[in-house]
């Protein structure tokens, strides 16, 4: 049975009891794990709340950050800060500078793009083979789906369209987040996966994109983050007692 | 002889703030098949309310089983039923209305 995961439910933290409630009904709606996007400087004990509640309605949870960097530069800076802190690292690609270098960054987990601006979305050839060459996958995000009407959605749809098409055709995998900022906005895997047909997705590799990909980024880096980590390949199976 | 076209059943649930008629509900899924798949899309989707399980607050509703993944489709992007901001859950989804009613009371 396939294990489903919401890498971007943006629940308001600030808000405890819809947090929680947004929580519960993701559970309800078979997901396994959720993903919250969190402020940078939130404190260890905050995230620990947010994970103890995620388990008492049997939910993994993952902290998610989201970085907006105006260049590659402030981006590196970034990760370099905060990369250890947090099992999920999204870019927003608002420039092609800082597009390019979030694909080719191997600390970089998902690269998102702008719905309303269209000009803004860089992923073109360039960039997903860039990305295809690290370990960065394309986001895409399902509430503004919901959201937009006519020539919005229209337009949104074909260029999804297209970028699933490259993003399959260099090998870059796909993961598709909720991006829900409230319950009503928040829908089963299944139907996302249905909703992914619209943008020419097989359901198959729709339903890895809500589960297999997820799934794969969060345990790829929880090894990372683990204190047995040493580098790709090696480490400590042990330790042996002081004398 | 002409072969029976197959069927599939949904049971679905709505979120809304007040609860509305099992008709408000299907009109707003069928113009969300006609806004995404047009009047061809629609036809072919052949939606049909079959019974309103109110005691549950679930309704079944059919189409034809080609048409299952557009109707899925449509029916997440539901967002406005009867003028009111909602939402539409599928429950579950079977060829007969026996192993529907089996499928949601296990879940």
């Amino acid at each position: 049975m396939k294990r489903f995961a919401d890498l971007n439910l943006r629940a308001p933290i600030e808000d405890m009891n819809k947090t929680e409630n947004m929580v519960r009904k993701a559970s309800e709606l078979g997901y396994s794990l959720v993903a919250i996007p969190l402020p940078f400087n939130i404190a260890k004990e905050q995230i620990s709340q947010l994970r103890k509640l995620c388990s008492e309605e049997k939910l993994h949870f993952a902290a998610r950050v989201t970085f907006a960097p105006k260049s590659s530069n402030e981006l590196l800076q970034s990760l370099r800060r905060y990369r250890r802190k947090f099992e999920v690292i999204a870019v927003r690609c608002d420039t092609k500078d800082v597009a390019r270098q979030a694909a080719k960054d191997r600390r970089v987990d998902l690269l998102q793009f702008s719905v309303t601006s269209l000009r803004k979305r860089f992923f073109d050839e360039a960039e997903a083979e860039l990305a295809s060459q690290a370990l960065a996958s394309l986001e895409i995000e399902l509430a503004p789906l919901l959201q937009l009407t006519s020539i919005s959605r229209v337009r949104l749809l074909s260029r999804l369209t297209r970028e699933v098409a490259t993003a399959t055709r260099f090998k870059v995998p796909v993961t598709v987040t909720s991006g829900a900022t409230e319950e009503l906005l928040m829908r089963g895997p299944h139907d996302y996966a249905a909703l992914t047909t619209l943008f020419d997705m097989r359901l198959s590799s729709a339903l890895g994109t809500l589960s297999d990909n997820p799934w794969g980024i969060v345990e790829r880096n929880r090894k990372k983050l683990s204190a047995d980590y040493v580098a790709p390949g090696i480490r400590v199976v042990g330790r042996l007692a002081d004398d | 002889m002409i072969k029976r076209e197959k069927r599939r059943y949904l049971a679905l649930t709505v979120v809304t703030e007040q609860p509305p008629s099992e008709e408000a509900v299907l009109d707003a899924v069928q113009a969300s098949i006609h806004r995404l798949f047009g009047e061809y899309g629609a036809s072919r989707a052949n939606l049909r309310l079959i019974k309103n399980r109110t005691e549950k607050g679930q309704i079944v509703v059919c189409c034809s089983h080609k048409a299952l993944e557009q109707v899925r489709a449509a029916i997440a992007s539901t967002t406005v039923i009867d003028g009111k901001v909602g939402a539409v859950h599928m429950l579950g989804v079977s060829g007969t209305l026996k192993a529907l009613s089996k499928k949601t009371e296990t879940n």
